[in-house]
């Protein structure tokens, strides 16, 4: 018997109608986007009136009635009834502040070769797949600080022996922990390491204490302690090199134990070492170089700082808790220019005498700490996002804190903030502006002195001026609010459902 | 059957294996280092101040401040003392915070809403709206509006009429003043009253319908208590309030309220650029309701309206008020900006005092105080609202 018949069967594919004609083409698009309801027509039609008058305002002012050349304010100001637009002339004569600042013009290379260092150095470490990224970021942020502070100031530090000391006797616990992760290093060797390392901090403590004979050695002028200091640090060292030799691969570990010494040798020699360059006290330095400047040791301050800050707030241990939470909260509560104005007024109260710090690290000083108390509530909000299971899957493994926090949590805690981070970050380059308020020159500085400057008042200077700069720190800040969307993106594996 | 039983001793542990020794030991010393820190800090405070020979204390606050104060909202001139100008500085923080909260809440709220529009061209704006204001230091804004938009205004002589009498120049926006009669008493009161009906009304009507599922109306019984009440007051105690218009003298206008350019930057800039961040927040929190509670209010067969008042905006309000607290602090924070331009709040005149008494340590902590202070005031109110809007589980 055959099953039940239907009445029809399609046998071929309908063809699709044709949408109707209020939703087709140019008109439907438009239906839909702009003229939805009565309302969203009105809206429309004054939204796009607006536009047209701010577009044609816009162009009038930038540039046809823009002046773009002169000498002075005599080109921008207006004839009989007419009306200026902008004065971009001003910007083009004074653009050499607006980078520099009052950096010799003869030396400005020096600022060249670092910006282009500094682009050389973010451009392969921003893009993923350039290979060499542990090289990359060793060269961004040990190398290059050194070398752009030599470079912009000329260098010739006048370095004390007493520091020469400290700087080795880090270097020697470096080394000894570097060493001690060597399973065949010699164990009384190692210990020996450490004692040494330490004796040497507590002649130091002692040199700063008493007051004791003063030795000179190779330009540096040392105290007979910190000179004790010193030895006792390369002892440390040589103990460390001792504990691991006749141990497998002992080339390879002898490098890795030397590396800190030799940085730190390295360090000393580029700060005090002489090549030539002029000194440039710090007060020439002005516009976008400040900016800059602020900002990245800003930026490169916070990120550690806030790390441990973020670590300490949720620590087990309540006077570190609560330390962290009173620090991160004070600086949160108070407006940066006032911490800018403690930095001020107050860092040279709190120095014993003779230890001055001039103005530009006194404000450094300020802007570190105020962005890393913010970086630290970024970081706790990832910290709190990693489920208990990761720390207890990682005890299990025998990882100790610092293990677990480097190698299990932090890695994915940070992440998962990287907007958050940027954002501090784009937060922080726009606070640099406030510098200006204690006397630096930052790029908004220089623009503020650029249009009080007799030579250039005119009624459209002062617009013109800032809006070149709202142009620079727009460009700057709208190009890190795109890269961390990019990242995101990129690094979003498997938190999406 | 015996057992060889040996005492096992616990083996020799050192306290730095111990974690609980060893946190111990590491707070103990953290303590010690930062105690030692300070005390090293404050000894050469100690010595320091009396080098330069500056009295500590905050003695200098009752001693006369010799400055005059561009925009005071409670009595002061220059013979007061520096505590007092203190106090008016901190008065024009708060004055510029509300109102620059206000204006800022709304513009925010409206662009937010703005950037999810279905309208191309009121979505494009708004976009640009926000990616511009976020990215540009607030600062500059000030600066901007101070040095590019309000000096550049005409004289006093030639300024812009505006409707209802008021003038706009380079020396601000002067308004009409409204002089109010004894009688205008009764209107405040009426107001009062209506406030009062409203909330009474409304709690009345919901717990009516909570137990009988009649709903009767609220909202414009509520208007007309608010508004009608007073206005109704007003016109029978015959309109007990005079306006002073502003004048034009030969140099000035004259007469009427005044609000001075220092003050319409900073309140100005500080609305726009945080309206920015609002916006973005507004529209985070729309987009995280869910379009299935949309779906569920219409199913229900709730009107738009309704199902945006009573099921998205409630939710949407979850995700808002936290960042939305830390906005409002933020504008509060930033409104010490108006130094640049000369707006005398608690910042620009602390710094003052500071320059005429070199008591640097006082001022800067009477500062901390200030906005340490504020910033728990608002947290702890917004704490309060966010709490009444929580989601309440089982």
């Amino acid at each position: 018997m055959e099953e039940q018949v239907a009445a029809y069967v399609a046998r071929e594919y309908k063809q699709p109608l044709p949408p109707p004609p209020s939703e087709a083409g140019l008109p439907g698009i438009l239906r839909k986007n702009l003229f939805a309801t009565p309302f969203d027509a009105i809206v429309t039609v004054v939204l796009g009136l607006f536009s047209v008058w701010a577009v044609w305002k816009l162009v009038q002012w930038g540039l046809t009635t823009a002046v773009f050349t002169g000498a002075n304010r005599e080109a921008c100001l207006a004839g009989e009834g007419g009306a200026v637009g902008a004065c971009w002339a001003f910007v083009r004569a004074k653009f050499g502040q607006f980078v520099y600042g009052l950096y010799p013009i003869g030396q400005r290379w020096r600022v060249d070769i670092t910006l282009l260092l500094l682009v050389a150095l973010v451009l392969p470490f921003a893009i993923p797949r350039v290979p060499y990224k542990r090289l990359n970021v060793i060269l961004l942020v040990v190398v290059f600080p050194f070398v752009a502070l030599v470079l912009l100031t000329g260098g010739r530090f006048n370095i004390s022996g007493g520091w020469v000391a400290f700087l080795f006797a880090l270097a020697a616990f470096v080394s000894a922990v570097l060493a001690a992760g060597n399973a065949a290093a010699v164990p009384r060797l190692l210990k020996a390491a450490t004692a040494m390392a330490v004796l040497s901090l507590a002649f130091l403590l002692a040199s700063n204490i008493i007051s004791s004979a003063r030795v000179d050695l190779l330009a540096f002028r040392f105290s007979l302690l910190s000179l004790l200091a010193l030895l006792a640090a390369l002892a440390s060292v040589v103990a460390s090199l001792l504990s691991v030799r006749g141990t497998e691969r002992t080339g390879a570990w002898t490098i890795r134990v030397l590396i800190p010494p030799l940085a730190v040798a390295a360090i000393i020699v580029l700060l005090s070492g002489d090549f030539g360059l002029t000194h440039v006290p710090t007060n020439l330095w002005g516009g976008l170089l400040v900016t800059l400047v602020v900002a990245l040791t800003g930026i490169a301050a916070s990120l550690p700082l806030g790390i441990l800050l973020a670590l300490g707030r949720r620590s087990h241990l309540p006077a570190i808790r609560l330390f962290s939470i009173i620090f991160i909260e004070f600086w949160r509560g108070v407006p940066l220019i006032t911490v800018l104005f403690m930095s001020a007024f107050m860092i040279p109260l709190f120095l014993p005498d003779g230890v001055n710090f001039n103005q530009l690290l006194r404000a450094l000083i300020g802007v570190a700490l105020f962005s890393a108390a913010y970086m630290a509530e970024v970081i706790r909000g990832g910290l709190q996002a990693i489920p208990k299971g990761q720390h207890e899957a990682a005890q299990a493994l025998g990882l100790g804190y610092w293990q677990m926090m480097r190698l299990i949590v932090l890695p994915q805690a940070l992440k998962l903030v990287i907007p958050g981070i940027v954002n501090t970050f784009i937060g922080l380059f726009k606070d640099t502006s406030l510098v200006y308020i204690i006397g630096l020159a930052d790029l908004l500085g220089t623009v503020r002195r650029g249009f009080s400057d007799p030579n250039w008042i005119t009624p459209t200077t002062a617009a013109t001026g800032l809006v070149f700069a709202a142009f620079v720190y727009w460009v700057f800040c709208f190009s890190m609010s795109r890269y961390s969307i990019y990242m995101e993106r990129r690094l979003d594996t498997g938190h999406k459902r | 059957m015996t057992a060889d039983v040996q005492t096992i001793s616990e083996p020799r542990v050192s306290p730095m294996r111990d974690p609980r020794m060893r946190g111990l030991i590491i707070q103990i010393v953290m303590i010690i280092a930062i105690l030692a820190f300070a005390a090293w800090l404050i000894n050469n405070t100690v010595h320091n101040l009396a080098q330069a020979r500056i009295a500590s204390g905050f003695g200098f606050l009752s001693t006369r401040a010799g400055f005059d104060i561009g925009q005071v909202p409670i009595d002061y001139t220059a013979n007061s003392s520096y505590g007092r100008a203190l106090l008016v500085g901190i008065t024009n923080t708060v004055l510029v915070a509300i109102s620059g909260i206000v204006l800022a809440t709304i513009i925010g709220f409206i662009v937010g809403i703005g950037r999810l529009s279905r309208n191309y061209l009121l979505r494009g704006l708004c976009t640009i709206y926000v990616e511009t204001f976020r990215n540009i230091p607030p600062l500059l804004v000030i600066l901007f509006w101070y040095f590019g938009v309000l000096s550049l205004l005409p004289h006093p002589r030639q300024a812009y009429d505006l409707p209802f009498g008021a003038y706009m120049s380079n020396r601000g926006l002067q308004t009409p003043a409204a002089i109010f009669e004894p009688m205008a008493i009764l209107t405040l009161a009426a107001l009062v009253v209506g406030i009062a009906g409203a909330v009474i009304l409304a709690k009345a009507n919901r717990r009516r319908q909570m137990q009988t599922g009649q709903f009767r109306p609220t909202f414009w019984p509520s208007v007309g208590l608010i508004i009608g009440l007073p206005l109704v007051v007003f016109i029978l105690t015959g309109f007990p309030v005079t306006f002073e218009f502003p004048q034009a003298t030969r140099f000035n206008l004259v007469g009427g309220w005044q609000i001075k350019p220092e003050f319409l930057s900073l309140f100005l800039a500080l609305s726009f650029y945080t309206a920015a961040f609002i916006a973005e927040i507004v529209r985070a929190g729309i987009m995280s309701v869910s379009r299935g509670q949309t779906e569920a209010a219409s199913a229900l067969g709730l009107s738009r309206g309704k199902a945006l008042r009573l099921v998205i905006v409630p939710q949407a309000f979850r995700v808002i008020i936290p960042p939305l607290t830390s906005q409002y602090l933020n504008l509060t924070k930033n409104s010490s900006l108006g130094l640049a331009v000369g707006y005398p709040e608690l910042v620009a005149v602390g710094s003052t005092v500071l320059n005429q008494t070199g008591q640097s340590v006082e001022v800067v902590a009477v500062w901390m105080v200030v906005y340490l202070g504020l910033s728990v005031l608002v947290a702890a109110f917004m704490n309060w609202f966010n709490a009444r809007m929580a989601l309440v589980e089982r």
